[in-house]
């Protein structure tokens, strides 16, 4: 029981605890990489290379579109079909119109998800306005598309392969960042 | 860390004067306001937790005196009282409030610091043979850490929360109520509360660590500890691995209120649903380390009153590990219901139940031990067969509940409200009132009284079951949790459960007056008072043990029984 070692026990635990902070912090870009690479929480995935891999023939599957705005944002945002019947693996575009309401300028960011939330792993986007932040000048309207195409490994996966409908489902808020630079340019 | 080795010098020297010196006490002051020795810390922390457990116990009658019929009786008065607005969604918020409060006092500030930082501190030196705790100033430090932080929770509720005075957001601060739901100070208060307790546990976790490490007498080795000695070490390193965490959740729970961070905030790329996964990844082994001392506690008296040795040593030790093990991996049964693959369920649902196996063979080991044995039933022990018979109901409900598909319907009711409280209020309250009755001579000289305390024992036996069985029906039948109201149908079991409130209130009196008859009347106790069947090394010793023991290390053979 020498002082030593209750030193070297003591620092050991005390490094031990740090570690875990540290991976409660690590834990926020741990779960993005996670839900981006699993799909898991109805996380889209995006194509890298831009190329749908063909459609499946006989093989349909509906999607359906969702349209909402936060509270804090003056648009109206719908889908222009709120939904299609599309063949699986074939590469589709779908619009949305979104309306800045107000008298000024304003930039907006969409997030998104699909349920049922296996799905997400399946969903991939090749283009899409919630890649980046919308700006709208005062009652402008514009149309934004999003292509994408339903992947067919949908069809091999025993739960998410029953599906017969996806939701694609988008929520604008305003830019956190853009506000604050909007703010303090005037 | 000179001061340590001046601690350690200090020792020596006591040594040299001989034995008469080794109870020497300090002046009130220095003695109780800046102790370093662990059994003053002990009482200290003690004392606290009764306090902090009259008044969580209290609230707790509050909420029960509100539920005791449908409609709104008393919260507006008592809003009002508070100094609050007169109207109903302030109301409503201090019904959060209560929740509140009633959450984070009973696990934060009356379990743990009452059996990690009192029972522990106290035995856990004296069990190993060893004269103090490795680290006594930062022994002194952990307790007194934990009382600005019970004052800055106590505080958060004189100060906005939002929708009225206090932070209503319930103990699992659950984003975005606790991050957009909740203007003004009240939350960032009861945030700070929680790094300054979590803060507390943590240094008070590497002190135990290294102790038991370190500090075993000669011949102790880890497979001859007493069982107490073992729940406390499992315990630590739960607090070491989860605390952090907790720590990191709930600092960006502040940077997102206050410093315009995005973490749980979807508008920003956040995930409120993150927040779950990190109090939950703390909040389950949480559950492990208000119940697994008891554990050790109960080990100890069942092996006392049946004077046996504890059946199946390395099992019970082994089986405490593992639960402390597979709790790190089932954290997200607390949220069934967040959209999780029927996969993922399945996996945390299996997890769970996985935890049945180890916690089955403490039950049946307790149960064995008392098998064949010479038992007499004074109170601790009393107290540790109603632990086990009430932790086993609460265990069972607890594999209902684990069970993905059924927890759909069960979530957020009160048939979750009655599983945890019986495997807390009745489980981890048991064993304190098991553990002070059975060391309340040894602490304090003096014997409690043997009629007051089986009084109590079974007035609150009736009481807690009158108060916490209905609500099983209640939750089957739908009511769900942290509400002030309900339907007509609901009326019958929740006045029942009031009623049990009050008599298990009613027994607290005569705890109460036990406490100071027998400090002030109490018989003298003796050394060993338990006779025979207490074979660990606080019963070689007198009652209340010299201020600085085993100046001379207890050696410790090959025969010696846990």
């Amino acid at each position: 029981m020498s002082q030593r070692n209750h030193q070297l026990t003591g620092a050991t635990m005390a490094l031990l605890a740090l570690a875990m902070l540290g991976l409660g912090f690590a834990a926020v870009p741990l779960y993005r990489m996670f839900c981006q690479v699993t799909g898991f929480g109805g996380t889209t995935m995006r194509s890298a290379t831009g190329v749908a891999p063909g459609s499946v023939v006989g093989k349909l599957i509906n999607v359906r579109f969702d349209a909402n705005v936060s509270p804090n944002l003056p648009w109206s945002f719908a889908p222009e079909k709120k939904v299609e019947r599309v063949a699986i693996g074939a590469r589709e575009m779908a619009f949305f119109t979104a309306t800045n309401l107000s008298d000024h300028p304003i930039t907006g960011t969409a997030t998104f998800n699909v349920t049922p939330e296996l799905a997400g792993a399946y969903f991939t986007k090749i283009q899409c306005f919630c890649f980046t932040s919308q700006t709208l000048k005062p009652g402008e309207t514009v149309r934004m598309p999003v292509v994408y195409y339903v992947d067919p490994a949908i069809l091999r996966d025993k739960e998410a392969g029953k599906f017969n409908e996806i939701t694609l489902s988008y929520t604008f808020f305003p830019d956190k960042s853009a506000v604050d630079s909007e703010r303090a340019g005037g | 860390m000179t001061d340590t080795t001046a601690t350690a010098s200090h020792f020596h020297a006591h040594e040299d004067h001989g034995h008469h010196d080794a109870d020497h006490k300090p002046a009130f002051f220095q003695r109780w306001f800046m102790s370093t020795n662990h059994k003053d810390i002990g009482t200290l922390y003690l004392i606290f937790a009764i306090f902090a457990g009259i008044v969580g116990g209290a609230i707790s009658g509050l909420m029960r005196a509100e539920l005791a019929q449908p409609g709104i009786q008393y919260l507006q008065t008592w809003t009002a009282l508070m100094g609050g607005a007169p109207d109903f969604d302030t109301a409503l918020h201090m019904w959060n409030v209560l929740i509140t409060a009633h959450g984070l006092i009973m696990v934060f500030f009356m379990v743990m610091p009452a059996i990690i930082g009192g029972f522990g501190n106290w035995f856990v030196p004296i069990m190993i043979g060893a004269p103090d705790m490795a680290f006594p100033r930062m022994n002194n430090i952990s307790f007194w850490l934990l009382v600005p932080a019970f004052l800055m929770l106590l505080g958060s509720s004189f100060v906005s929360g939002g929708t009225g005075h206090g932070a209503g957001v319930g103990w699992t601060v659950y984003a975005p109520l606790s991050t957009s739901g909740s203007a003004g100070p009240a939350v960032d208060m009861g945030i700070f509360a929680l790094h300054i307790a979590g803060a507390s546990s943590i240094l008070g976790a590497i002190n135990f660590i290294t102790t038991i490490f370190n500090m075993r007498a000669p011949g102790m080795t880890l497979h001859k500890m007493p069982l107490f000695v073992w729940s406390v070490l499992v315990t630590a390193f739960l607090l070491l691995l989860a605390l952090p965490v907790l720590a990191a959740a709930i600092t960006m729970l502040l940077t997102d209120r206050n410093f315009g961070t995005t973490f749980y905030d979807a508008s920003g790329g956040g995930d409120p649903v993150l927040y779950q996964h990190l109090f939950w990844f703390f909040g389950h082994p949480e559950v492990y380390i208000m119940i697994l001392p008891g554990f050790g506690i109960i080990s100890q008296i069942v092996s006392t009153f049946s004077k046996k040795p504890v059946f199946g040593y390395l099992g019970m030790a082994y089986a405490m590990v593992a639960i402390g093990v597979v709790g790190f991996v089932v954290w997200a049964h607390h949220m069934f219901t967040t959209g999780m693959s029927v996969d993922v369920k399945m996996y945390f649902t299996a997890a769970t139940m996985v935890i049945a196996v180890p916690t089955g063979i403490k039950i049946f080991s307790w149960i064995a031990t008392m098998w064949g044995g010479s038992m007499t039933f004074k109170t601790p022990m009393l107290w540790a067969i109603g632990f086990i018979f009430l932790f086993t109901v609460g265990g069972v409900t607890g594999v209902v509940l684990a069970n993905g598909g059924v927890d759909n319907y069960m979530h957020d009711t009160y048939y979750v409200v009655a599983h945890f409280h019986y495997v807390l209020s009745l489980g981890a309250v048991f064993s304190l009132f098991a553990a002070f009755y059975y060391w309340f001579g040894k602490m304090s000289g003096r014997m409690y009284n043997e009629f007051l305390g089986q009084v109590h024992f079974w007035l609150f036996f009736i009481g807690v079951n009158v108060l916490f069985f209905p609500m099983h029906f209640l939750g089957l039948d739908g009511m769900p949790r942290r509400i002030p109201d309900y339907p007509d149908a609901f009326a019958k079991w929740n006045s029942l459960a009031t009623h049990g409130y009050e008599i298990m209130a009613f027994s607290m009196i005569f705890f109460f007056v036990n406490i100071f008859w027998s400090l002030f009347a109490g018989k003298k106790a003796e050394g060993n008072y338990w006779g025979e069947g207490a074979t660990t090394l606080e019963w070689t010793l007198s009652s209340p043990p010299p201020y600085h023991q085993f100046e001379q290390l207890p050696h410790i053979g090959d025969d010696h029984s846990h």
